[in-house]
């Protein structure tokens, strides 16, 4: 469950390099229990904003807090409670996936057992390639592991950037059942950076959406895609008959294009159930509704603007 | 965690087939010159001691353990330096090249105890090389030619030195190679700090060791003032201690100078390492 107490406080954030302004006024918060996604297109300044969290980067002016303390001057402490991977998951190539996580585990501030280490291979589905060099696991292995390697200090903050980039359908649904896992059984705050919005939709109950290095908006995703006009697709059996009910009903749906078996609206979500007690209230036989909810179209209006 | 880190380190640095290459050139050349010193070192002596057989006669083992082990780190001294910037120059670089400098640095460890226990793992490498060159070069040397006096050429004379009179010698000589291989691992180091591939910091350095030098050699009075502040006139330290009597404010100064490069380089890497973006 998602509470009020915040992770993650970051506040008119700038980072500039030279002319170049990677980040311009980025500002949102993280609460505790949330999987938070971190949204934008390429270059709008998602991975420069997770570095200055981690402490990769410095910024030129802003405020970051996390677990309610300033980040620079508790920089230890703070990150001993986080578990990331940034942009991709490089290991070091020549070891085994064991012998990284003993690696990276050593550092970061908790005692690390082996039987920990093998808890956690196989919570992410690595168990049997634990001995492996790395030279030889695929990039969905490799993220498989990042995602291990995030857990292994049991952190209460994980921040992933981009961990579904170069997987295959298989990988991207893994991941996102990891992600979900990590919610679910495992209690974990999460910060997932991506510019897919549907992936975001499937996962987090929280976002915000960046762009040129700002902050556009922020808010739990149902409020934020809910606020929006939906597609939707009714099949039915009498086409004709369904457009006049549309047409003489005093409601905000209107009919986007009709086809042999089907008609194609343009309505809010709450409308769905009085359309379809319309038709059915009038003989009209529904055989489907499906909602096509115009995310990308969503996503690109906001950015444009 | 400063340990762990020095710890992970060694891990890294054992497991990397890149710092076998240093052993594995150290023991092809040792043995190369045992070789070749076996089957025609009494021509190699008698070219050398021509000049003085006028006036002097030299008896005894003469091609012995202690004149392979002078003659060896004479000839690699000049090579080592390669070998180890080979590792050290990689140390910062090399994780920003494989990316996995981005997961290290949101480990709950500061950047400078991190720099320092690579620094530390760097060092305890060049250690182990220095070692290895010793083992082989002194013991092998004495295995196959026995051991005796040591007699050293110089531009103007020659100095016999007793056999009971060098086990110092050579303690103090190795310490001071160290101190002029830990100079060089703290210049790539630092250069690997400035870098973001494992090639630039290991070609920055052996160009500024070529460029310094031939500045220390050109004997042109421009470059008077400039010569003893270059490491590079001070690597050679090592060989005041095959010298009778001992050039003891040379050795000193020489001592000195390499110290303050060490410490200045150092201090920069730190500098730049705690102010770095890490982009890649």
């Amino acid at each position: 469950m998602s509470s009020t107490e915040k992770i993650i406080e970051i506040k008119q954030l700038v980072k500039h390099y030279g002319k170049f302004k990677a980040v311009e006024d980025v500002s949102f918060d993280v609460h505790r229990g949330d999987v938070f996604g971190f949204l934008g297109p390429n270059g709008s300044g998602k991975s420069t904003t997770i570095r200055t969290m981690l402490s990769l980067i410095t910024p030129t002016s802003g405020e970051i807090r996390l677990f309610g303390i300033e980040l620079y001057n508790n920089r230890n402490y703070i990150l001993s409670k986080i578990g990331c991977i940034v942009e991709k998951p490089d290991f070091y190539k020549y070891l085994s996936a064991e012998k990284n996580l003993e690696l990276f585990g050593r550092i970061s501030g908790v005692a690390i057992t082996k039987s920990k280490i093998h808890e956690i291979i196989e919570f992410v589905g690595l168990k049997g390639r634990e001995k492996d060099k790395l030279s030889g696991f695929s990039h969905g292995m490799k993220q498989r592991l990042g995602i291990a390697q995030t857990l292994i200090h049991d952190p209460d903050l994980i921040i992933l950037d981009e961990p579904t980039t170069g997987l295959d359908p298989q990988g991207i649904i893994d991941i996102r059942n990891l992600i979900l896992q990590l919610k679910n059984e495992r209690n974990k705050t999460v910060l997932l950076s991506s510019h897919i919005l549907s992936e975001i939709e499937l996962i987090a109950n929280r976002m915000v959406i960046i762009n040129r290095g700002k902050t556009i908006i922020q808010g739990s995703v149902s409020e934020l895609l809910n606020a929006q006009e939906l597609i939707v697709s009714i099949k039915v059996d009498d086409v004709r008959k369904s457009c006049q009910l549309i047409e003489n009903a005093s409601s905000t749906a209107t009919i986007d294009h009709v086809e042999n078996d089907s008609i194609q609206l343009h309505l809010t979500q709450e409308m769905i159930p009085t359309i379809n007690k319309l038709f059915c209230d009038n003989g009209v036989q529904v055989f489907s509704i499906e909602v096509k909810r115009k995310l990308e179209d969503y996503f690109l209006k906001l950015i444009n603007n | 965690m400063f340990w762990k880190s020095t710890y992970n380190e060694f891990i890294k640095i054992a497991a990397k087939p890149r710092s076998y290459i240093g052993i594995g050139a150290i023991t092809l050349l040792v043995g190369i010159i045992l070789f070749a010193m076996k089957m025609d070192g009494k021509m190699y002596i008698s070219f050398i001691t021509a000049p003085f057989e006028q006036s002097l006669s030299f008896e005894g083992n003469v091609l012995n353990g202690n004149l392979m082990a002078f003659i060896i780190l004479n000839m690699l001294i000049i090579h080592v330096p390669l070998l180890v910037a080979l590792v050290t120059g990689d140390l910062v670089s090399g994780e920003g090249a494989m990316g996995t400098i981005r997961l290290l640095l949101t480990k709950p460890i500061s950047r400078t105890q991190l720099l320092l226990s690579k620094y530390l793992a760097g060092c305890a490498y060049t250690l182990v090389i220095l070692l290895w060159m010793g083992l082989m070069a002194l013991f092998v040397g004495k295995m196959l030619f026995g051991s005796g006096d040591l007699m050293v050429l110089k531009s103007d004379g020659l100095i016999i030195l007793q056999q009971g009179d060098l086990g110092w010698r050579f303690f103090y000589g190795f310490l001071v190679a160290f101190l002029s291989l830990i100079t060089v691992a703290t210049l790539s180091l630092t250069l690997s700090c400035f870098s973001e591939n494992s090639i630039g910091p290991i070609v920055s350095t052996m160009a500024i060791i070529i460029l310094f030098t031939i500045i220390g050699t050109l004997d042109v009075p421009v470059f008077d003032s400039i010569r003893p502040l270059l490491f590079t006139t001070h690597m050679a330290a090592w060989r005041s201690f095959f010298e009778d009597p001992l050039p003891k404010s040379q050795i000193i100064n020489s001592v000195v100078v390499l110290f303050v490069h060490i410490v200045g380089l150092l201090s920069i890497a730190i500098y730049k390492f705690n102010r770095k973006d890490i982009l890649s």
